[in-house]
């Protein structure tokens, strides 16, 4: 074996290689650490943060003050950020590699964003400030609000809705009031199978009965099926355009004559915007109200389930319905409506304790300004292209639900596992042994065993190689019956297989000191 | 564009392997009359010049940390350690989804489990979830909880719950079973509004929503309101906007709350104009069923090991679809990480001596209000914010004040336009307020009033 003067090994020849490893007494595995919680690592009597001493005063609390313990321990700051970087490191992030997950846009977060909402005005500014104090943060959402409009070719937009769900709460309901204004009571929303949970969940909020659309064996909306639904007694058409299948709606202009004419209005749930944005404006399509959710199309982040930020756009026939708060002007000094004007006021009234997501918003102008109208147009050209790859790089191993050309994701069903032993969770699960996150899987419900693959236009064709060259050698492993790879998968993960159904069965929702 | 790693080359050799000739040949489902629309806006620019043009925007707002600084009413100015920036920034966070997958997002799901823990010990309750947007949004799932809880629909939101809060709620329940009743906004006399309260509960009452602290910095004795709410089986929802007030005030869980709904940005979140915030959102365990939201709870791996997953979503909208008990699709991930690092740093003993010095804080402001001619200090009773009555319009005062670069706090009517609360001003004081700051504002005042 080769050494070093000082007698330190150097070589790697003759060195044990065990087939199985062995157990460390520490329960780590190298650099995979293992990480207790923070109540079992942490000391009551520890806190991390120097807080000043104060004299003794005389409490106003009326007699309330706490004397319950609150079992929190304090960790010092050492501990604390390793507990926190070693929780980190247990997460999958787009940072770390292809993240496919379909109808989530997980597109690459640029760190500018990031930068520009921590700048002071606009991070370190109170809501309720006066608005004489704040003229570049309104001046902010003017802007974004003029982007907004002009990319969907809509007059109008509420930015306050805090995600996407919010935005469709905040558009069925502006629909409803719009119909309550000229006296119009409706009952029925109609969504198509294919629509996301939230599109059923949001008609039901706002009192209304849903109705199923069907598909076409071309994955779009039977547009004579929908023809025959629509009547006096429907209020709305939820449509995700392009839709869930990862297609575009072809006859949506069709369809929004049809819904007009009813005397409906055209929801778009705009979830899938990233596919059309600079390419086609859903005002051209006769759309009435679209959430737009800048932390898919407009790259802030999803920070491991949000905060997201939802704004949504209006047609004319809705703009007088649209949220409190909104900026107004008089033309030179920016101001806020935060308050109707009694029984003259048609807007649909406060969605949010404040202003909505001022910091998603910062971050998304930042993305629009660096990308500009030249860049997002080939953004969404990108993202198309790429998904169209991964159709043409699979399609003769994996079984492709509809024909191409997709949009910006590419939708494969089960029947290509079908006599392997292996489903579309396993195959998902081995592609974290691969490296990657799984694509959304078991969704949209039109197809069976769905798998919905998005690479977003901020990969590159090397990883869309790489990529595809684990999907194929997936799909062939399946098919050739090595169902070990699958079936007990992932492998490699920091944690095998979790147990959902006893996590289910009987909830452990908090920690407990141990009696 | 910096953001796009096809080059030319690259496109070309994929639109081959596709089989088409050019990028609309994949668009050709779209009709052709809306393909391609010219659309005015400016083109890319570089991060150069991108941070030139807000950092501009920026410096057009007054920050918080620059100025004497007393504005509250449901947001606050507390001291962020750096280690919680930090740690949200990490690409692994910042950057993950939803824990769908749970094998690998394991950190995000164990901090959601920690954070679920930190907000029932705070509140005092068994269970918590794993965020709503914000705490008024959590306030109308309350109440459509509460009806589904006790198949009531009448819910009674007390006078001093934050206007904005009831604005919300009415909002949020306007085409749902619910009916709503509003009290009376009382600025002097807390102990009337609860009165009232209480007097208006009856069999038909599915919950009553209380503040506490009150929107005007009260601090209320919730037990008997408690105890007649669940003498006619009606709940009791108790609203924190101000979280830090934990640390010092008995938990509403002792008070005998049923739903604590709150607004955790105090602890890990910055102000940022109004979002995002942090909903939090307790209950007792025989509820948990009916909860809104996602909920994170502790299982094992196949190989035994201790691991946590997203659980009980049969009440959520990808699965139950119109049936869900809520419409809503995330939480407030990374802002209930920035909450959770912040509190592990404090610990009990650190968020209860936080408290108690936001508390100095303000019982100092109210000593030196007090001395000025024209205030009159409406609070026996506050925690980190007090009512004080002006001898002058508050608006006009706290734009006189912003003019000399001190931001004296929120006027009343800005919450409640019209219900002739001109001369009243919300002032809070946190521990971000130094001494000269309360001398300065007290000066200011001085010279406004006189």
């Amino acid at each position: 074996m080769s050494m070093n003067s000082a007698g330190r090994p150097t070589g790697v020849e003759e060195l044990a290689s065990p087939d199985q490893g062995f157990e460390s007494f520490s329960g780590h595995k190298g650099l995979r650490l293992e990480e207790q919680l923070i109540f079992e690592i942490g000391n009551r009597d520890t806190t991390g943060v120097d807080i000043i001493d104060v004299d003794d005063f005389e409490l106003s609390l009326g007699g309330l003050e706490r004397t319950s313990e609150i079992a929190c321990p304090g960790l010092s700051e050492p501990d604390a950020m390793r507990h926190f970087t070693r929780l980190s490191r247990k997460n999958y992030g787009i940072d770390m590699g292809v993240f496919p997950l379909g109808s989530c846009t997980m597109k690459h977060n640029p760190r500018l964003n990031e930068k520009m909402a921590r700048l002071s005005g606009f991070g370190d500014v109170h809501p309720l400030q006066p608005t004489s104090t704040v003229q570049g943060a309104l001046e902010l959402m003017e802007e974004l609000s003029h982007w907004l409009k002009t990319l969907t070719g809509l007059p109008s937009v509420a930015l306050s809705p805090k995600a996407g769900a919010h935005g469709e709460l905040c558009g069925v309901m502006a629909i409803r009031a719009a119909l309550e204004a000229r006296g119009d009571a409706r009952e029925v929303v109609l969504c198509p199978e294919s629509a996301h949970g939230t599109n059923p969940a949001t008609a039901a909020f706002c009192g209304y009965k849903v109705k199923d659309i069907p598909a076409k064996d071309n994955g779009r909306v039977d547009l004579d099926a929908l023809k025959a639904a629509l009547d006096d007694t429907v209020a709305c058409v939820m449509l995700t355009n392009p839709n869930t299948c990862g297609l575009f709606e072809s006859e949506i202009r069709e369809i929004a004559d049809a819904v007009h004419e009813a005397g409906a209005f055209f929801y778009c749930d705009g979830a899938n915007f990233n596919a059309i944005m600079g390419k086609v404006r859903p005002g051209d399509l006769g759309v009435d109200a679209m959430h737009i959710n800048l932390h898919k199309t407009f790259s802030t982040p999803h920070g491991g389930g949000g905060p997201g930020s939802g704004p949504v756009v209006f047609s004319d026939a809705l703009k007088d319905f649209v949220p409190l708060p909104y900026v107004v002007t008089d033309g030179e000094v920016l101001d806020l409506k935060e308050w109707g004007d009694g029984d003259s006021e048609t807007s649909l009234g406060r969605l949010t304790g404040f202003h909505g997501q001022m910091g998603m918003y910062v971050r998304a102008l930042s993305y629009m300004l660096s990308h500009g109208v030249d860049g997002i147009k080939q953004a969404a050209e990108d993202a198309v292209l790429n998904a169209n790859y991964v159709l043409a790089s699979l399609s003769d191993l994996m079984s492709a639900s509809f024909e191409g050309p997709c949009k910006h994701e590419a939708l494969f069903d089960d029947r290509f596992l079908k006599d392997t032993g292996v489903t579309t969770l396993d195959f998902a699960k081995a592609m974290i042994d691969e490296g990657y996150h799984p694509m959304t899987m078991y969704f949209p419900l039109v197809v069976h065993g769905a798998m919905l693959v998005e690479p977003t236009e901020t990969e590159s064709k090397y990883n869309m190689d790489q990529f595809i060259r684990s999907m194929r050698g997936l799909a062939k492993a399946a098919k050739d019956q090595e169902v070990e790879r699958f079936e007990g998968a992932p492998y490699y993960a920091p944690m095998k297989r979790l147990d959902e159904t006893r996590a289910a069965r009987s909830p452990i929702l908090r920690f407990k000191t141990p009696e | 564009m910096r953001y796009l790693p096809l080059t030319n080359e690259d496109r070309n050799a994929m639109l081959t392997k596709i089989g088409v000739g050019n990028i609309d040949d994949l668009f050709n489902d779209v009709p052709g009359a809306v393909l391609n629309p010219s659309i005015d806006l400016p083109n890319h620019q570089s991060e150069l010049a991108v941070e030139r043009h807000l950092s501009k925007l920026s410096a057009k707002n007054t920050a918080a940390s620059s100025v004497p600084f007393f504005v509250g009413a449901g947001a606050y100015k507390h001291h962020v350690p750096a280690t919680v920036d930090y740690v949200i920034q990490r690409g692994e966070f910042l950057t993950a989804y939803t824990p769908y997958q749970p094998e690998i997002a394991q950190g995000t799901l164990q901090y959601l489990f920690e954070f679920q823990t930190q907000v029932a010990e705070l509140t005092g309750m068994d269970v918590a979830n794993a965020s709503m947007y914000d705490g008024s949004t959590g306030c109308g799932e309350a109440i459509m909880m509460a009806r589904r809880v006790t198949r009531k629909k009448k819910a009674i939101l007390a006078g001093s719950l934050h206007a904005h809060y009831r604005a919300v709620s009415e909002t949020t329940t306007q085409f749902t079973d619910d009916v709503l009743e509003l009290l009376v906004p009382n600025p002097s006399d807390p102990q009337a509004e609860l009165d009232a309260v209480i007097e208006a509960i009856d069999d038909q009452t599915s919950c009553v929503i209380v503040q506490n602290p009150n929107v005007f910095g009260h601090v209320l004795d919730l037990r008997p309101v408690a105890e007649a709410a669940h003498a006619k089986k009606a709940l009791l929802v108790v609203v924190v906007t101000e979280v830090v007030s934990l640390g010092a005030m008995m938990s509403p869980g002792e008070m005998g709350a049923d739903i604590v709904v709150g607004e955790g940005q105090s602890i890990g979140n910055g102000l940022n104009f109004g979002g995002p915030y942090l909903g939090l959102f307790a209950t007792n365990q025989k509820y948990v069923r009916q909860m809104p939201g996602r909920l994170c709870g502790e299982t094992v791996d196949a190989d035994g090991k201790r691991g946590f997953v997203l659980t009980l979503s049969t009440r959520e909208q990808h699965i139950r679809r119109e049936k869900a008990t809520s419409n809503i699709c995330t939480n407030s991930g990374l802002c209930s990480l920035a909450f959770t690092v912040h509190m592990s740093l404090l610990g009990e003993k650190g968020l209860k001596k936080l408290a108690l010095v936001n508390h100095k804080a303000t019982s100092d402001l109210k000593a030196a209000l007090n001395s000025v001619d024209g205030i009159e200090v409406l609070n026996d009773t506050f925690f980190n914010e007090i009512t004080v009555k002006l001898s002058k319009n508050a608006n006009g005062v706290v734009e006189a004040l912003a003019g000399k670069d001190i931001l004296a706090g929120v006027p009343v009517s800005r919450l409640y336009p019209d219900a002739g609360f001109d001369d009243l001003l919300l002032v809070a004081a946190t521990e971000t307020v130094l001494p000269e700051d309360i001398e300065a504002l007290k000066t200011a005042l001085q010279e406004e009033l006189s």
